[in-house]
C-alpha cells in the first residue's frame, strides 16, 4: 500500500506546521517515557498504588478468566482420566493398600510425637491461614513474574505475607490493594528464598531464573552436595517464609549448585493460601532505641 | 467478513444505502483492541516465564502500518501508559518504547514509499527484537537478573503471531467502517 498522498506538506504553511508539531508530539512522549522510567528506577514503590487501583478495576474480569481456565483444566483430566481408567484403578489398589499400612504406623509415630512433646511443654498448633484466593492474572509477557491474587485488604492480607498453595511455595505478597493483591513469584529473578534440603538440612539460597526455574547456591562452598531429585523447602531463617514448606525438586547440576525446578507450578494451582509471616517485622528504625543505663 | 450472518443478505445491502460509519466507532476502535491487547497476555494463563507475546505492542504496530496516521503520533503516550499499568515492566518503558517505535515506523515509511506483506513484517520482527530486548534490559536495571537466552521463545513466538494479529487488526479496520449510523 502506498502512503497516504499528503504526507508531503509543499508550500502549505498549515500542512508544514502540523506535519512539524505531530513529530514533536511523538518526541515528547518518548521524553516524557524516559521521565517515568527514571523516576521508577529511582522511587520504584511510586507507581504502586496506581498499579493497584488498575488491578482491581480489572478484578471481575481476573476472576471470569481464571475460574475459566480452572474449569477447562479439569475437564482436560477428566477426558485423559477416561482413557487410562483401568491400569489407573489397579495402581490406585496398590498404593491404598501400602497407604494402609503406613497409616497404621504414623499414627503410633504421631501418638509417640504428641507425648514428648507434651513431655518438653512445646505446642504444637498449626497457623490459621489468612485467606484463601485466585491468582487471576499475572505478566506473560514480561520477564518479571508477577501475579495478582484476587484477595487484597479486605481479607487482611499484608505485605510481605507468603503465598503457597497445596504443592508449595508460589511466592510473597508485594503490594496489597483493596479487593487485590501483587505477588512476587519465586520463579522472579528478584526474590530469594532461603531453603534447606528436607532430607538433612543443607542450607541454600533459591533465587528464581526468570525462566521457570530456580537456581541454587550454596551457602557453605565447597564439595558440591546436591544430588538430582534432591526436595528442598524453606528454612524459615530470615523469618518470612514459614520453615518446611516444600519449594523445587533438583533437576540438575551445576558447578556450585544446581537448577532446580519448582513444586508448585503457578498455571496449574487454582486456589492459594496466605500466610501470616513467620516472624514480626523487625522495628522501624527511626524509633530511638530506649537508653540503657 | 460478515458480522451480521443471521440476517439476510439483502438486509445489509439495504442498510448501507443511507448509511455512514459510527465517528466513534470510527476513531475509537483502534484504541480499544491495543488495550485490550495489552490485557490479554495477562489475563490469559499464569505463566512461569515470559511466553506469551506483548499484545498490546504487536496491535499498535499493526494499526500503525496499516492505517499510518490513524492513530495519531503521541498515541504511544496514553496507550503505553495503560501498558505499563499491567505489564510488570518498569513503569514507562511501554511509554518509551511504543513512541520510539511510532517515530522509527514513520521513518521507514517516508524512505520505503511500496511495500508488500514481506517488507511490512520484516520491519515489525525488527521492531519485535528490540522491544523485547529492551524491555528485559530496563526490568534488569531496575533489579531483575534475567539472562537474555529467557526471551529467545518469546521473541519467536512473537514473529509467528504477528501476521495473525495483522489479520485481526484488519477485521477490527472492517468493523470499524461498518455503516451504522443512519444519516439525517
Amino acid at each position: 500500500m502506498a502512503p497516504p498522498a499528503n504526507r508531503r506538506s509543499g508550500y502549505s504553511r498549515r500542512a508544514q506546521y502540523s506535519i512539524f508539531f505531530s513529530y514533536a508530539a511523538g518526541v515528547v512522549g518518548a521524553l516524557l517515557g524516559v521521565i517515568l522510567l527514571a523516576v521508577s528506577f529511582f522511587q520504584p514503590s511510586l507507581f504502586d498504588t496506581v498499579r493497584t487501583w488498575a488491578a482491581d478495576l480489572v478484578a471481575p474480569a481476573g476472576q471470569a478468566t481464571a475460574s475459566a481456565r480452572n474449569s477447562s483444566r479439569d475437564s482436560f483430566q477428566v477426558i485423559a482420566g477416561f482413557f487410562k481408567a483401568g491400569s489407573e484403578h489397579a495402581k490406585l489398589e496398590r498404593e491404598l493398600a501400602e497407604a494402609k499400612v503406613r497409616l497404621v504406623r504414623a499414627q503410633a509415630v504421631d501418638v509417640e510425637n504428641r507425648r514428648l512433646k507434651g513431655l518438653l511443654g512445646l505446642s504444637t498448633q498449626e497457623p490459621r491461614p489468612v485467606a484463601t484466593a485466585m491468582l487471576t492474572s499475572s505478566t506473560a509477557a514480561s520477564t518479571r513474574r508477577l501475579a495478582t491474587l484476587s484477595a487484597g485488604r479486605d481479607k487482611g492480607v499484608e505485605n510481605g505475607m507468603p503465598v503457597r498453595s497445596a504443592m508449595g511455595l508460589v511466592g510473597r505478597v508485594l503490594n496489597v490493594g483493596l479487593g487485590t493483591s501483587r505477588v512476587l513469584l519465586i520463579t522472579d529473578t528478584e526474590s530469594l528464598v532461603p531453603v534447606r534440603r528436607a532430607r538433612d538440612g543443607v542450607p541454600a539460597f533459591a533465587q528464581g531464573a526468570g525462566d521457570g526455574t530456580l537456581r541454587i547456591k550454596l551457602i557453605s562452598l565447597g564439595l558440591n552436595p546436591l544430588h538430582r531429585n534432591d526436595v528442598l523447602v524453606t528454612s524459615g531463617s530470615g523469618g518470612l517464609y514459614r520453615p518446611g514448606t516444600p519449594v523445587a525438586i533438583v533437576t540438575q547440576l551445576t558447578r556450585d549448585g544446581a537448577i532446580a525446578r519448582v513444586l508448585a507450578n503457578p498455571s496449574d494451582t487454582d486456589y492459594v493460601i496466605v500466610e501470616d509471616r513467620f516472624a514480626p517485622p523487625p522495628p522501624t528504625p527511626s524509633e530511638p532505641p530506649p537508653e540503657v543505663k | 467478513m460478515n458480522l451480521f450472518g443471521w440476517l439476510p443478505r439483502n438486509a445489509l445491502a439495504r442498510q448501507r444505502i443511507n448509511r455512514a460509519p459510527s465517528p466513534l466507532l470510527a476513531r475509537g476502535v483502534p484504541w480499544v483492541t491495543v488495550m485490550l491487547g495489552s490485557l490479554i497476555p495477562s489475563l490469559m494463563l499464569i505463566a512461569s516465564g515470559p511466553v506469551l507475546p506483548p499484545f498490546g505492542f504487536l496491535i499498535f504496530i499493526s494499526w500503525r502500518q496499516l492505517r499510518p496516521g490513524l492513530l495519531p503520533m503521541w498515541a504511544g503516550l496514553p496507550l503505553g501508559l495503560f501498558d505499563d499499568l499491567y505489564s510488570g515492566q518498569p513503569f514507562g518503558s511501554a511509554v518509551l518504547l511504543f513512541s520510539a517505535a511510532t517515530i522509527a515506523l514513520d521513518m521507514i515509511e517516508a524512505r520505503l514509499p511500496w511495500r508488500n506483506f514481506f517488507t511490512e513484517w520484516l520491519v515489525a520482527i525488527g521492531l519485535i527484537i528490540v522491544y523485547i530486548a529492551a524491555g528485559v534490559l530496563l526490568a534488569n536495571i531496575q533489579g531483575g537478573a534475567t539472562p537474555l537466552r529467557v526471551i529467545v521463545p518469546q521473541i519467536v513466538i512473537s514473529i509467528l503471531a504477528y501476521p495473525l494479529v495483522g489479520r485481526f487488526v484488519a477485521k477490527s479496520d472492517r468493523f470499524r467502517l461498518l455503516p451504522f449510523a443512519e444519516i439525517r
